[in-house]
């Protein structure tokens, strides 16, 4: 056997593992879900063909729509506002202060937590009626704060909070790209006249942008996928008033409490669709607002 | 003059920032505190120092459920183990044929492999259960760490790539002039260059495993005895009423100690890893 062959075959060893999972834990259960989201399927008795039945249900299902709506309305919301508060914090972090590797371990620390179960209940309590947040807001001297969680009108935002909470991980990402930005730049501005606000508008802003649409990618896909705190803050229906009725959510209802297992695979491959569409289309846009340096190295 | 007023401006940035911390830690702060505390006194007072601090929450809250909570602690340590092993191997195997070896199809595969680390899985969850389901897994942590051993978080295999590229080539060149196949090579040049990336592999999967509440829900949630630990804090809100809060957020606080542990311990290599990967915490 030639040198090649004999490496090309070692590759494949090393592979397989990753291989069978590729095919029969990921790709495979694509196919099958696609399948899948075209049959009536209960788990008890075989799938039955169904053609475009489920799709069409969907179109025509409040629930769901609704859950569309809750969860565009979060993504729309969380995403740039997460991203505000990282590029904020990142800027004011590298002024050059002696605690920083300490405060940014501290602004870390709500992204390592908060997407367990323990920080969702703690959120159940702290904006639920008689919570914390209302004890404070009353001593503070607001008479009859709203219910949070309780009142569909604000319940939403709670959430969104959470999520927002969650700043320090892209925070990371900001900083450690504000530390590669050579410090002549910034040199050459202030020889120039740039005060601090023309620095970040000129200099910095701009050459963060790559991170900013990988982070904003990110962000947004996690953002779609949102489970956790729905589930737990809900109690696992979308309360009140399907309010916090997540897609994820409505998807796990139906596919695995209902076992409408055909109606929740048609239901995942539009939320793969929406995130791909949604991915492909901030990368577009990309060519207008991200700016790459030439570099020559 | 100038020196004085740079100096007051920095200190008026780091009063800025601890105050920010204080309001972004307060949470926290306060469930730590509320965990001393008895029900009415959570519901009645704001100080943060209990009355009367006990450890009344965290021995009622152990035993509240119908197993006590070594039995979910013990189920949730057992599944990290075992999600860590299988993420290290056999991603570990993986990166290294992508970033060393030479193979048929190669673009191709490592292009797959970039893809899959974004697709939502929701996009397999529902076969898959019907899968583990006719394969009598649901209910066994089967489901959860079997593909932990066949690669499926493509994420860890493209760090372990981008660590592995960093790896200086004339090493391989030094082994295979000594006459090392792909195996040797692996096993050992670079492994034992690999320490730090296996590490925060590791660390990563645990924490992420620690925290995964959505697939311990699905396949672990029917039946007491297999709970992990957010799996039994959901049983929790579950099946008391609002006056078990007091043992509520006393089980939910240590099931953040582990978390907290570890980032306490590995803190740097932790960030450093989100910074350079893009790493979700």
């Amino acid at each position: 056997m030639s040198e090649a062959a004999r490496e090309g075959l070692a590759a494949y060893l090393f592979l397989l593992p990753w291989l069978i999972g590729l095919f029969g834990l990921t790709l495979g259960p694509m196919v099958a879900s696609l399948l899948l989201s075209f049959t009536h399927y209960d788990l008890l008795s075989p799938p039955r063909w169904v053609g475009l039945h489920n799709f069409q249900l969907l179109l025509s299902d409040d629930r769901y729509l609704h859950s569309v709506r809750v969860t565009f309305t979060y993504v729309v919301l969380e995403v740039p506002l997460k991203l505000a508060f990282a590029l904020l914090l990142a800027v004011v972090l590298n002024r050059g202060l002696r605690a920083v590797g300490l405060y940014r371990a501290l602004f870390y620390v709500p992204s390592l937590l908060g997407g367990s179960a323990a920080i969702a209940i703690l959120w159940r309590q702290i904006f639920g009626g008689d919570g914390m947040a209302n004890m404070i807001l009353t001593s503070l001297g607001w008479h009859h704060p709203p219910a949070w969680l309780q009142d569909p009108s604000y319940a939403l935002f709670t959430l969104v909070a959470l999520g927002v909470w969650q700043f320090g991980s892209p925070m990371v990402i900001f900083l450690a790209g504000i530390r590669q930005i050579p410090r002549e730049f910034y040199d050459a501005a202030r020889v120039d006249g740039a005060g601090r606000v023309s620095q970040f508008f000129r200099l910095t802003l701009p050459l963060l942008t790559p991170l900013i649409l990988f982070n904003f990618i990110l962000q947004m896909v996690y953002a779609f996928q949102t489970f956790t705190p729905a589930f737990l803050v809900s109690g696992g229906n979308g309360s009140p008033v399907d309010s916090t009725l997540f897609y994820t959510l409505y998807l796990y209802n139906e596919a695995f409490g209902n076992l409408h297992m055909g109606y929740g695979a048609a239901m995942a491959w539009i939320l793969l669709v929406v995130i791909a569409v949604s991915t492909a289309a901030v990368f577009a846009s990309s060519r207008y607002w991200v700016f790459y340096m030439e570099t020559e190295r | 003059m100038r020196a004085l007023s740079r100096v007051s401006v920095y200190a008026l940035i780091n009063v800025a920032i601890v105050a920010a911390l204080v309001v972004m830690l307060y949470p926290l702060i306060w469930m730590l505190s509320a965990s001393f505390k008895t029900g009415y006194e959570i519901f009645h007072s704001l100080s943060l120092l209990p009355q009367a601090p006990s450890l009344d929450n965290y021995i009622s809250g152990w035993t509240a459920l119908r197993l006590p909570f070594s039995v979910f602690f013990m189920n949730s340590v057992v599944l990290c183990a075992a999600a860590v092993l299988g993420n290290t191997i056999s991603c570990t195997l993986a990166a290294f044929a992508f970033a060393r070896l030479r193979f048929p199809l190669k673009r191709v595969l490592f292009a797959v492999m970039l893809m899959t680390i974004m697709l939502p899985f929701h996009a397999t969850i529902v076969p898959q259960f019907v899968l583990y389901e006719h394969l009598g897994w649901v209910g066994t942590i089967l489901p959860i760490v079997v593909p932990k051993f066949l690669a499926v978080d493509a994420f860890f295999v493209f760090l372990l790539v981008q660590f592995i590229r960093n790896i200086p080539t004339s090493l391989d060149d030094a082994a295979k002039i000594d006459g090392c196949g792909p195996f040797r090579l692996f096993y050992w040049v670079i492994l034992p260059l690999l320490t730090p990336a296996l590490a925060t592999t590791a660390i990563f999967t645990f924490i992420f495993t620690w925290n995964d509440f959505f697939s311990q829900l699905l396949y672990l949630g029917n039946s007491v005895s297999s709970y992990t630990v957010p799996v039994a804090l959901r049983a929790f809100i579950d099946a008391t009423s609002l006056s078990s809060w007091p043992q509520t957020l006393a089980m939910s606080l240590l099931s953040l100690l582990p978390i907290i542990g570890f980032f306490m311990a590995f803190q740097r290599l932790l960030v450093e890893g989100i910074s350079t990967t893009g790493l979700k915490g």
